[in-house]
């Protein structure tokens, strides 16, 4: 059963030339050496229910999402693992699939799934299918992206509609019957990454923001620089079908998952050059900036409302629920 | 997005904000104390705190935030008789989203449902019926609750459970009823509420007729108010038109939802399937006469309390929790004993810091308010005028 299991991720990672089959990958030092003076080095585990949903699967996601992670550091992503849980009993066919959408994002964002495990464990000890991935980037000479880099003046910077892979999620699990789908975001952000950073290389920081949504970066930021964010509710884009959901749910796109989104603290000289920039890439089509950085009050984030009044957009405690009526 | 994006139009509000503005100094009470108006519904309550509007008001209108959260409402022992229901192995348990955070005396269904309980949340009563079918060796409980707004869906799914003769359903019925509510707040003797928003959900299906005792027995004007920031904005300027113009009456903006004798169908399933309570507990607000809803004799056997050995706990409000002042509008949410600090939404302690309808949670999360920090003086257009 495991190595029918192993098979499917090799045959489909497929075996590089002159690979050694040993108990880890052999990467080339001076390969990596050649692009930078840091190593980026990130893991992260997806667990997602439903493991296939509206644009993408949790093969996808594990990918992008680790590819992301690097990207957003300013390092060029180069290799993953890929460490997989199964529940005994789950179809081979749905796991080549998954396989299959790692590799399809492995492929886009340009990096190689060099190592890899896999475990079953018994029915009911775990649900269906949980993957783990790990990255290795370069983070090239010269760059330092960092949060506590934030000042007042920046602007912030985001590359589209929010909350798609959030609405997508809550559609994806067939609860709501809703007429249009949402698809998620989940896609590589490295491209557009190394995009932004040679049109304007003095951009202070950027995270993708995934778990607990836009809030919870800016509120990192807001935090980790002790500065204050102004957002304005009006400039941030969201589609009409998350809208939708989110209206008839009582949630806040605001605190949505997104998988393909990024935002970025720079310069305000250097804004819209880099707003312009980013357009012309498919992953930041619809950028925009939607707010600015003030000195105080220290560590908060404000929203100015559609009628014009100002409130805190704090992070969200727990997960969001839906609302009664 | 239609019907949304009309409703939030920025120069609309400036306008109704400049009206109501304008007539707050020929108001007589306003030339002696802040004018109070109680939104009744949590939904308002929401609204107000994600548009910033009490921001946008004038210094001496204020809104006292009122009861009409249902999850806020309940007490904590009701909670723990729905985490012992739901702890009996054979019991699925079906609830809402936004109840399963609600603290009980231990610990509140999502900690139930870390421990193995089987806890579900449904969007509808209809798909807790769905379970129930799916599952016909096991008990599928529903967490019915709310005011009017949900007590018809409830009905309509225990009628259909009847004619489709699904019998492993059942409702731990926790609906509540507005007007006696109201009522009971309008006669304590701390209130001072100058006029109602009422709320629009509730009226779609009763209509206007329940709160003519509003106006005409305790002299307060009520104005049913949709949910959208220029409903409430406007809502508010009709209540201050009445008071200039020395009217007290039942009104309602929310023409395009709510019709004058509400729905019948609705009403008839509900009149069908439910009964009043002699009395019901109100966390915060204590027992109040005729306000909780319970299953009528003929549907007895979708009734968990007789279906199921229900503890019935009882357990009073923690003494440090002043959740019925805030209710009642004698205090502000930030000026309770325990408000940012032994209570908040990471770790609530009263019910009112639970759900993003409570007033506590709204000016903890929405308006940033902390202990001992009064709340944060924003610039807006109108309200230094």
């Amino acid at each position: 059963m495991v190595a029918l299991i192993e098979e499917v991720f090799l045959n489909t990672f497929g075996r590089p030339a002159g690979a050694v089959c040993e108990d880890q990958a052999r990467l080339q030092l001076a390969e990596l050496s050649c692009m930078g003076d840091q190593l980026a080095f990130t893991t992260d585990s997806y667990v997602v229910d439903p493991l296939f949903f509206p644009g993408g699967n949790i093969g996808t996601l594990s990918v992008n999402g680790t590819v992301n992670d690097l990207a957003v550091g300013g390092a060029r992503p180069f290799y993953l693992s890929c460490s997989v849980i199964l529940e005994e009993g789950y179809p081979i066919e749905e796991l080549r699939r998954v396989a299959q959408g790692m590799q399809q994002a492995a492929d886009q964002a340009g990096v190689r799934i060099v190592t890899g495990d896999t475990k079953v464990v018994p029915r009911g000890a775990a649900d269906k299918l949980f993957i783990n991935t790990a990255g290795i980037g370069v983070i090239p000479k010269g760059v330092n992206l960092a949060a506590s880099r934030a000042a007042p003046g920046d602007l912030i910077v985001t590359n589209g509609f929010i909350g798609d892979h959030g609405a997508a999620i809550v559609d994806g699990r067939g609860e709501l019957a809703l007429e249009h789908s949402v698809h998620s975001d989940t896609r590589p952000l490295n491209g557009l990454v190394e995009k932004m950073l040679s049109v304007c290389p003095d951009i202070r920081c950027m995270r993708d923001a995934t778990r607990g949504g836009v809030a919870a970066v800016l509120n990192e930021f807001a935090t980790a620089a002790g500065i204050c964010i102004r957002i304005d509710e009006r400039a941030i884009p969201v589609r009409a079908q998350v809208r939708g959901i989110c209206e008839l749910l009582g949630l806040d796109p605001l605190y949505l998952a997104n998988e393909g989104k990024l935002l970025a603290v720079v310069p305000a000289k250097d804004a819209e050059a880099l707003v312009a920039a980013m357009r012309t890439d498919p992953a930041g089509a619809d950028a925009v900036i939607i707010g600015q950085v003030g000195a105080a009050p220290s560590g908060l984030v404000t929203l100015a409302t559609a009628l014009g009044a100002e409130r805190v957009l704090d992070m969200l405690v727990g997960e969001q629920l839906p609302r009664i009526c | 997005m239609k019907y949304l994006d009309e409703f939030r139009d920025s120069d609309k509000a400036q306008a109704l904000l400049r009206e109501i503005a304008r007539l707050v100094p020929g108001i007589e009470t306003c030339r002696q104390r802040p004018l109070q108006i109680m939104e009744v519904c949590g939904g308002h309550t929401h609204s107000i705190f994600r548009y910033g509007i009490d921001r946008l008001l004038p210094k001496n209108v204020e809104l006292v935030h009122g009861p009409g959260c249902p999850v806020c409402v309940l007490p904590m022992g009701r909670v723990d008789d729905c985490v012992a229901l739901a702890e009996r192995p054979e019991v699925i348990f079906t609830t809402f989203g936004d109840a399963i955070r609600v603290p009980g005396s231990s610990k509140n269904l999502l900690q139930a449902k870390a421990e193995g309980a089987d806890v579900r949340i449904v969007y509808s009563p209809l798909d807790a019926l769905a379970i129930a079918r799916r599952n016909p060796d096991r008990e599928v409980v529903f967490f019915a609750i709310g005011f009017e707004t949900t007590m018809p869906s409830t009905a309509l799914t225990v009628l259909e459970a009847e004619q489709t003769g699904v019998r492993n359903f059942s409702l731990f019925c926790n609906h509540i009823t507005i007007v006696p509510t109201i009522k009971a707040i309008l006669d304590s003797p701390e209130v001072r509420i100058d006029g109602f928003i009422g709320p629009g959900h509730v009226s779609a299906i009763i209509g206007n007729a329940p709160y003519e005792l509003v106006s005409k027995r305790y002299g307060r004007p009520l104005v049913v108010s949709g949910f959208e920031p220029l409903d409430i904005l406007q809502s508010l300027w009709m209540l201050l038109l009445q008071m200039t113009e020395g009217r007290c009456a039942v009104e309602n903006q929310y023409g395009r939802v709510v019709r004058e004798g509400g729905n019948k169908p609705a009403l008839d399933a509900i009149g069908r399937v439910f009964e009043l309570r002699d009395f019901f507990e109100w966390r915060g607000l204590g027992s109040i006469d005729h306000s909780g809803i319970r299953i009528a004799d003929a549907y007895a056997s979708y009734d968990a309390e007789r279906r199921f050995a229900v503890p019935d706990v009882k357990i009073a409000d923690p003494k440090s929790c002043q959740c019925g002042e805030v209710l009642k509008g004698a205090i502000k949410p930030w000026e309770c004993k325990v408000f940012g600090t032994a209570c908040t939404p990471e770790t609530p302690l009263g019910a009112l810091m639970v759900s993003s309808e409570g007033s506590c949670a709204a000016c903890f999360n929405y308006a940033g308010i902390r202990p001992g920090a009064p709340p944060r003086q924003v610039q807006s257009p109108l309200s230094n005028r």
